[in-house]
């Protein structure tokens, strides 16, 4: 990545707030934990109404792949200049054992490489044991085409 | 249980009890129909699936969660199964933004089904089906 000035970058706090209120974002109920630039982590509270077995209560894995998606969008943004959009190119995810019924699923995401037009990311995501992960994801972003460019009043 | 219950919906060809069987496909707003291809997932237009604020767009996630459902119920809906299918990985590529707007469409295509892996791709679209919103390839594990 090219040096660049935090006057320059999106400003975190403003992001998380944007971020947590975006309306699926809000329905999961994604709460962002910690925020810095780079690295990302969040969680979504166990709610049977995103049970993808009701008879286990395992939740559905469309919610890790929103949770992912959330925070691995949020470490791309981290780290770009304000005002520059961010859309999901791609994103993988391994499912390496179910998510534990009644637990909060915890999501971590890093930006490991950022070029001009693309942001690489890699995550996980856990019940209780940050070394035990329920998922493992890798995705990547196209930064500035079409995409989400949100408002913090930082924009030039 | 579950399991008998959409074996039990399946034969019936209880669309609507299908849709309605998991929590989540109810809070995705998601829908099945059957046309002259064969089983159609239907995401309906939701407010609350919006992720992306600017265009609007569906969240990538919510897009995510559609794909993988149409290729479960595809692999339910195609195969003798004694157990539902376990997913084992999604690999989704997005490629245009999914407008928030609209009713987004996804088929499932199973391109082998082993005795051990099915290995599923699933496309979805909205208002035009030859310009895919996203498409993704799945593997389930079987039995």
């Amino acid at each position: 990545m090219t040096d660049v000035n935090e006057d320059d970058l999106y400003p975190l706090d403003a992001f998380k707030q944007i971020m947590e209120a975006l309306p699926h974002c809000e329905a999961l109920g994604i709460n962002m934990t910690k925020y810095t630039r780079g690295h990302c982590e969040a969680y979504v509270e166990y709610d049977p109404k995103l049970a993808g077995d009701p008879d286990s209560g395992v939740v559905h894995g469309g919610v890790i792949t929103t949770l992912m998606d959330s925070i691995g969008g949020a470490v791309a943004f981290s780290k770009i200049k304000a005002g520059q959009s961010v859309a999901t190119l791609d994103l993988r995810i391994d499912y390496l054992k179910p998510a534990k019924p009644g637990s909060r699923i915890n999501g971590t995401a890093e930006c490991y490489k950022l070029t001009k037009n693309v942001a690489f990311v890699r995550g996980h995501a856990y019940n209780d044991d940050p070394n035990d992960p329920i998922a493992n994801c890798t995705a990547t972003f196209m930064i500035g085409s079409v995409g989400f460019s949100p408002k913090t009043g930082k924009e030039k | 249980m579950l399991f008998k219950k959409i074996m039990g919906l399946k034969k019936a060809g209880d669309l609507k009890g299908l849709s309605k069987a998991i929590p989540y496909t109810s809070f995705l707003n998601l829908s099945y129909e059957i046309d002259d291809t064969g089983l159609l997932t239907v995401m309906r237009q939701s407010d609350s699936n919006i992720g992306n604020i600017t265009i609007p767009a569906v969240h990538g996630g919510a897009v995510g969660g559609l794909l993988e459902q149409a290729g479960i119920m595809q692999v339910i809906w195609e195969c003798e199964i004694s157990k539902f299918p376990k997913i084992i990985n999604i690999s989704v590529d997005y490629l245009r933004p999914c407008l928030g707007k609209e009713d987004t469409f996804a088929r499932a295509t199973l391109i082998k089904q082993g005795r051990s892996v099915s290995n599923v791709r699933v496309t979805a679209w909205q208002s035009d089906p030859v310009k895919p919103v996203a498409a993704a390839h799945v593997h389930f594990l079987m039995g």
